[in-house]
Parts: structure tokens; sequence; C-alpha cells
């Protein structure tokens, strides 16, 4: 019994260690979206992505091994000193130079982790020469992309819902009716915000990610290293229909994109660069607030109308 | 710590049996300011809670089993959920029974003091959750219900966005239970320092009573930030304020410092006492004194001052200045120093011991294991740089759920199989607690271990409905999730055997390797012990 005891938990280490190094060393695969079972990150398609990558890589063999060596060390313990085979206990309580080691070894691999990593926030920044600058806000529940470089061409990037011709086409809670589009190695200044709750504009593959908060302008940036279509998410909490603000990215080379950018210009010229009203009209409640309530976020809402 | 032979008065008071049957079902268990009745309140109490918070979790595995709506209404309903799932789990189940429960039962018990403090006030503390469990209820289930999350961000939370009074009830109910938590952490904090028994110093204290006291001094400073920080959301939500509000001159952000100033404590306040519980399950079934006692507790002490300045690693993407997130990356890193110290001087409390895999020691091991994995899943979080991608992924979901759902909930259980002997005076049934524990350590680890692989593919928090690329790891963490649930059935049939066992328990059950004070008690201590203080050597 106690021996199909250990089995067991031999089994589970093993598994568990065998996924954790598939985790590792997993081969990128080639779409850029998720895929089923896939257990490590989407493949890179920018700088930051890339060190991303190398980062969490260096980090997840280090936390393999340490985790590894933990499971190892408690079973072995529990086998080699167990009461049957140690029926006399020892009383050491003390051990300098192990309690030294088991300090300081820890706080070396944290240097170790620590030095790429530093050098990974500080390069995730903000870049310093940026060809073109985009402003992405957050509404519930779509996003709405201003390319402040080029005559404030605007537009709203909605998720296709069943009623959505294209529906049949595109990926569910992944594609939407207008993707952003942007260039091929070029530096992109982000900057997000938001016209009502948080929102979280997140692009796995493109290691980009800012929270929109309404009142705040935050900055990033990213360069995109191929041609392609990048998928992501809303990732901060904003609501009913949190789960369906998907980011649709098509990147184009750069004389594509100039192309698009003409033509983008003549379909959403009618769209308006956001006016203050606009922008500050507060999406309808979930439920609707009675009429006549003196809600303090009601009477506000009122004031900024 | 090994000189705790004393001339202890061996509480077996007689009249004490004669004294307590005079009270009343209500003077006992409405107006009690007994230590031992109050903890035993506060476990019923946080089991109860525990349930509703599997239950909602069990629902949410359902829905998210496959993709597509299948048994939510709305997104609205989804994000009540989760809301009341978090809030449950954290204020009315894992914090009832660690804190409330086995800090009642076992602080005095542990120090020689006759009782708390502040018995009274002991009493108001529990009674105090009664409302506010009923509040977050309401707040489940009045109008749309409340979803802003746990975490509470405005604008999301206030009153454009969540109208109707159910987040207004889940905010005084958090008012309700942080007081409770507050004249707790008063109580805890002056019994250590004052009633110790004669001899023992601080130096002398039993590893639980350390952790205690660290927990209590995080509630004192931490809870009250919550309370600020919740009645500003109050007042912005009804009486106009607009402290978090960005067209009044307010700032959505300072929301979030104040609350994580509150919150990262908060996780720690969870698992300190857990590590107070699973150091004596481990010297005690290892038949060795604790290795290190005093770098273990320092640890503990530590991890509660660092605790306090990590807080905006919560924020690493909500727009602080880069040198911001550089400090708080590298003061999280630290954590995993003292933390690193607890769990290898574990190992060598183990080594060259005498082990004996009883049931709550297997769950102390499965704990170790547990956190361990938890833990340095922490230290890939701490990387502002990788949080840009992992942050708000599933990823961070599996971090937490390994440190508290099954870190803080495994010192649950580890306690409980510890101690129930001696709060209850009756035997558990050793083999259906063993396989409690496999059931519920392979549930957990099937639920939350490809929850790791669906955050680093990128899938958000907080989903009704996902692409359907998420749906194979999905489908395992549900099972796993009611294999989980089928474990907490098994663990009810477990109690209903213990109270039914005839077999009565001597006052040192566990022999030679329990050397603190609650085992010099009977089995169930009277119900006034200590009448006669043991002195320390």
């Amino acid at each position: 019994m106690p021996l199909l005891r250990r089995l067991v938990a031999a089994a589970f280490l093993a598994t568990l260690g065998t996924a954790l190094l598939a985790m590792a060393f997993a081969e990128p695969a080639l779409a850029d979206l998720p895929r089923n079972w896939q257990m490590g990150m989407q493949p890179a398609a920018s700088p930051v992505q890339r060190d991303i990558h190398s980062l969490h890589h260096l980090v997840l063999v280090i936390i393999t091994v340490i985790t590894i060596f933990v499971g190892a060390l408690l079973a072995y313990v529990i086998w080699r000193f167990s009461a049957d085979k140690n029926p006399n206990p020892s009383q050491t309580s003390h051990n300098t130079v192990l309690e030294v080691a088991w300090t300081v070894i820890p706080v070396l691999i944290l240097v170790v982790i620590a030095i790429p990593s530093f050098r990974l926030v500080y390069f995730q920044d903000r870049t310093q020469e940026a060809d073109m600058t985009l402003k992405v806000t957050g509404h519930q529940w779509y996003w709405e992309y201003t390319y402040t470089d080029a005559e404030g061409l605007n537009f709203g990037s909605r998720p296709l819902d069943s009623k959505n011709t294209r529906w049949q086409q595109g990926i569910r809670l992944l594609d939407v009716d207008e993707p952003l589009v942007l260039p091929v190695g070029k530096n992109i200044r982000i900057l997000t915000t938001s016209a009502d709750v948080i929102h979280s504009f997140f692009v796995p593959s493109l290691g980009v990610q800012r929270y929109a908060i309404p009142g705040r302008t935050i900055e990033t940036w990213v360069r995109i290293d191929r041609p392609g279509t990048f998928y992501g998410q809303c990732n901060q909490i904003c609501g009913e229909d949190h789960s369906n603000m998907p980011i649709s990215v098509r990147a184009l080379p750069e004389a594509e994109f100039t192309a698009w950018l003409a033509e983008a210009k003549k379909k959403f010229a009618t769209n308006e660069t956001p006016t203050i009203r606009e922008v500050a009209a507060p999406a309808p409640a979930q439920e609707s607030v009675p009429q006549g309530s003196l809600h303090g976020g009601a009477v506000l809402a009122a004031v900024r109308q | 710590m090994s000189a705790q032979d004393h001339a202890a008065g061996h509480g077996h008071g007689h009249d004490d049996h004669h004294h307590h049957a005079e009270l009343s079902f209500a003077q006992r268990w409405l107006f009690s300011t007994n230590h031992k009745d109050i903890g035993t309140l506060y476990i019923i109490f946080g089991l109860i809670g525990g349930i509703c918070g599997l239950i909602i979790s069990v629902l949410m595995r359902m829905e998210l089993q496959s993709p597509g709506m299948q048994i939510f209404s709305s997104g609205q309903a989804w994000n009540a959920a989760i809301t009341s799932h978090g809030l449950l789990m954290i204020f009315f189940s894992v914090m009832p029974v660690l804190i409330g429960g086995f800090g009642n039962w076992f602080i005095p018990l542990m120090i020689g003091a006759p009782d708390m403090a502040f018995p009274r006030l002991n009493n108001i503390s529990f009674w105090l959750l009664v409302p506010a469990f009923a509040l977050i209820l309401a707040g489940q289930f009045v109008g749309s219900g409340a979803g802003p999350g746990w975490t509470l961000y405005p604008p999301l939370s206030n009153a454009t966005y969540q109208s109707g009074p159910a987040l207004d009830f889940v905010l005084f109910a958090l008012h309700l239970a942080g007081i409770s938590s507050l004249l707790g952490a008063i109580n805890f904090i002056t019994t250590i320092f004052n009633m110790r028994a004669p001899g023992m110093t601080l130096h002398k204290m039993p590893l639980f009573i350390w952790a205690m006291l660290v927990t209590a001094f995080l509630l004192l400073l931490a809870v009250p930030v919550l309370a600020g920080a919740i009645t500003m959301l109050i007042t912005d939500r009804n009486f106009g304020t607009a402290f978090f509000e960005p067209s009044g001159g307010g700032d959505p952000v300072l929301f979030q410092h104040l609350f994580w100033f509150f919150g990262h404590p908060e996780v720690y306040i969870m698992i300190l006492p857990a590590f107070g519980v699973i150091s004596h399950i481990i010297s005690t079934f290892s038949r060795k004194p604790i290795f290190g006692y005093l770098g273990m507790a320092y640890a503990m002490v530590a991890i509660g001052v660092v605790g306090f300045v990590v807080w905006a690693h919560h924020m690493f993407i909500s727009g602080m200045d880069v040198d911001t997130r550089a400090y708080f990356m590298a003061a999280t890193m630290i954590i995993a120093v003292p933390t690193g110290i607890k769990i290898f001087s574990w190992i060598a409390t183990m080594w060259g011991g005498s082990i004996e895999m009883k049931t709550p020691m297997l769950w102390a091991v499965g704990f170790i294991f547990v956190f361990t994995l938890g833990g340095v899943t922490g230290v890939v979080l701490a990387n502002a740089g990788i949080d840009q991608y992992v942050h708000n992924t599933y990823y961070v979901i599996a971090h937490f759920h390994y440190v508290l759902s099954l870190g803080a909930v495994f010192g649950i259980f580890a306690g409980f199989y510890y101690w129930i002997g001696k709060m209850s005076g009756r035997q558990y049934p050793e083999q259906l607690g063993k396989l409690h524990f496999w059931m519920t350590f392979v549930g957990v680890n099937l639920t939350f271990f490809p929850m790791h692989f669906l955050g680093l593919a990128g899938m958000p928090r907080r989903y009704v409905d996902y692409p359907d690329a998420f749906v194979g790891w999905n489908m395992v963490a549900s099972i796993g999730a009611y294999i989980g649930a089928a474990s907490m059935v098994l663990f009810l049939y477990v109690i209903y055997r213990t109270f039914t066992s005839k077999e009565r328990l001597a006052d040192n059950y566990w022999g030679e390797g329990a050397t603190t004070l609650e085992w010099t008690q009977s089995s169930p201590p009277a119900f006034h012990t200590y009448e006669v203080l043991p002195r320390i050597r």
C-alpha cells in the first residue's frame, strides 16, 4: 500500500515535469492566434514579444528545476526518513551553513533573473523614435482607433456577432468588422485611453498590453516584424460583454499600408474625430436606472453631458 | 521551544461541565464569550461560506467547459458570480477558518491563556460576519447582481455601470467583514502580547502564534485602507463625490493603489496562518523540533513587512512610471527569499526525522509542494516585463489558486485533521482522510495546472465565453473541478463519520512529536482551561 502510494506520487511528479519541460521547449505554432492544447506563449511577432519569450524561457527553466528539486527532495525525505526506516529521529534543529546557503543561493538566482528583466522593462516602456502614433480608445464594447498623424483617421472596430454576414468566415470572438491596420517594421507609439470603464488593450503575439483608463493616456509601443493578422482581446473586466471585445491587427508592408491609408481616409471620411460629447457620454448602464432616481453617478453623468 | 515541560494545571475542572451545563443554547452560542465556542462558530461559518463559494465555482466550470454560453444568462450574471466567488472564498471561508477558527481555538490553548483578552469583542467579531455574509448573497441576487469583480475597480463599480443597490450591499458587507477582522486583530495582538504563560518569551512562542501575530498586524494596518477606499467608492456611488471619477477630477488609478495596498497584504493574511499550522504538523509527524525556529519566525515577519511595499505589482500595466515598475518588480522578487527559507526549513525539519504519513502530514507535504509550485509562478509574474503578457490572463488565475485554493485550503484541511481530535475528542477516519487528500490533490491540480497553459496561450480572466481554441484545457480544468467538488462531498462524510465515531482520544493522541501546550489538555479541552497557569521553563 505505501509502495503504491509512492508510485502514484512518482508518476504524478514525472507527468508534471514532462509537462513543464514540454512547455519550455514547445515548438511555436505558426498562426498568430491561440491553438487548441497550446501549452506555451503565442509566437512572437515583435521585438518586445521576442524578449518576453526569451526571458520567460529563462525563468521557466529555473522554476521548473526548482519545483522538481523540491518535489524530489520531499519524495526522498518521505522515503528515506519514514518511521519504518528511521525509528529514532535526530534532534538537529540548526545548521548555519545550510541556512546561509538557502538564503544566498535564491538571492543569486534572483539576480540572474533580474538583470535581463530590468533590461526588458525599460525596453518595453516607450519608443524614442516613433514613426507614427496610434490612439486606442476603449468603449463598452468595442475599440476605437485614431491615426493621429493621418489627418485624424478614426474608426470603430466592433466584434462580429451572429447577425453579421461575415460571421461564418470569421473566427468567433477574435475577428472584428474593421481590423486595426498597421505597417510592418515601423516604430508605432500606442496611446491608450477609455471613454467609459477600464479596458485592457492586449495583443499577445505582439507583446503589447496596457490598460485603457478614462481620464488618462498611457503610452507604450510596438514594432511588428512581419505581415499577418494578430489577435487579441480585452483583458480587464468591463461589464456585460467583456468576453466579446476582440482586437484584430492586420500588419501590412509599408507600400500596402500607404495604399490602405489613402483608401481608409476616403472610406471613413464621414467619421469625425470624437468630440468631447461623444467621448464623455456614458454607455447605457447594464440595468436601466429608474426615472427620477437620484443616483450620484446619474447626476454626474447628467452634468457631464 | 523544546522547554515546554510545564507544571500545567491540567484543566480537567469537573465543575466546568457542571458550569456550562447551566448555559442555555442562546447563552452558549449567541452570547458566547468562550474562545473555543467562538472558534467552533467560525469554523462552521467558514465551512458554509466555502461550500457556497465552491458551488459558484462548479457553476463557473460548467459554463467554461465548452465555448459558447452554457448556463449563465448574461455577462452580468457571470460577472456577479465571479465577484461573489472571490469575496466568499476570501472573507467568508479562508479567513474565518484559519484566523477566526484555528486562531481562536489555539492561540489561548498554545500560549497557556484561559481565554482571549477581550471575550465580548471576540463575540461581536464573529457576529458581524453573519450580516456581512447575508449582504454578499444579496449582492449576488438583487437586481442583476454586483459584477465589478472582487477587485471593485471604478469606473465599472460606480453608479453608472453598476446601478442599483446590489453593489452597495457588497460594499457594506466588506465594511462589516473589515470591522470584524479589525476587532479580531486587536484581540489577537493584545492576547498574544499580554497573556502568554509565565516563561513563554516571544522567542519561545509556537510558530502558529508567530504566524497569527504577524497576520493580526497585517490586518490592523491593511484593513483600514480598504475601509477608506470603499467608503470613497460608496460616497462616489451615492453622494455625488468624485474621488475616482475623472470627469470630477478624481482618479480611477488611486483606487487601484488603495485597493492593492490592502489587497496584497491580504494574500499573506490568508497564507501566514497556514504556514503556522504546517510547521506544527511537519514537526509533530517527523518527531523532530522545527528546523531553524528563529529563521522561520523572522521569515514570516519579513514576509509581512515586505508584503506591504509590493502592492503595485498588481498594476504593472496601469500606466505607472517605468522606474516605479522596476522598483515594485525588485521588491516583489525579494519575497521569494523568506518564502524559500520556509520551504527549505520544512524539508530540513523532515530530514533525519521519523516520519509518519498520517492524514494531516499528507496534507502538509501536499501543501509544501503546491505552495512551491504556486510560489515559483509568482516569480514569473513579478517580472514586470513578462507580466505585460500574462497580466490578467489565466496564468494569474493558476498562480493565485495554487497558493490560495491549494495552499491556504490545504493548510485548512491539514489543521482540521491535526486538531479535530483535540477540538471534538473524536477520531477522524484515517483511510477516508487519505482518500479525501488524494481526491482533492488530483482534482485541484487537474483544475489549475492547465490554466497555466491557457494563460500563456493568452486567455483573459473573467470571460464567460472564449474563442474555440481554448476548449481543450478548459475541458480538463472542468473535469478537475468536478473531482474537487466530489472530494468536498467526501469531506462532509468524513465530518459525519468523525462526529459519530465512538472512539475517544487521549490528551496527546499524536505522541511525543506534539510538544505544544494544547496537547497537555484533555480532548476535547474543558470549557475553561488553564485555571492554573502553566509555567514554561
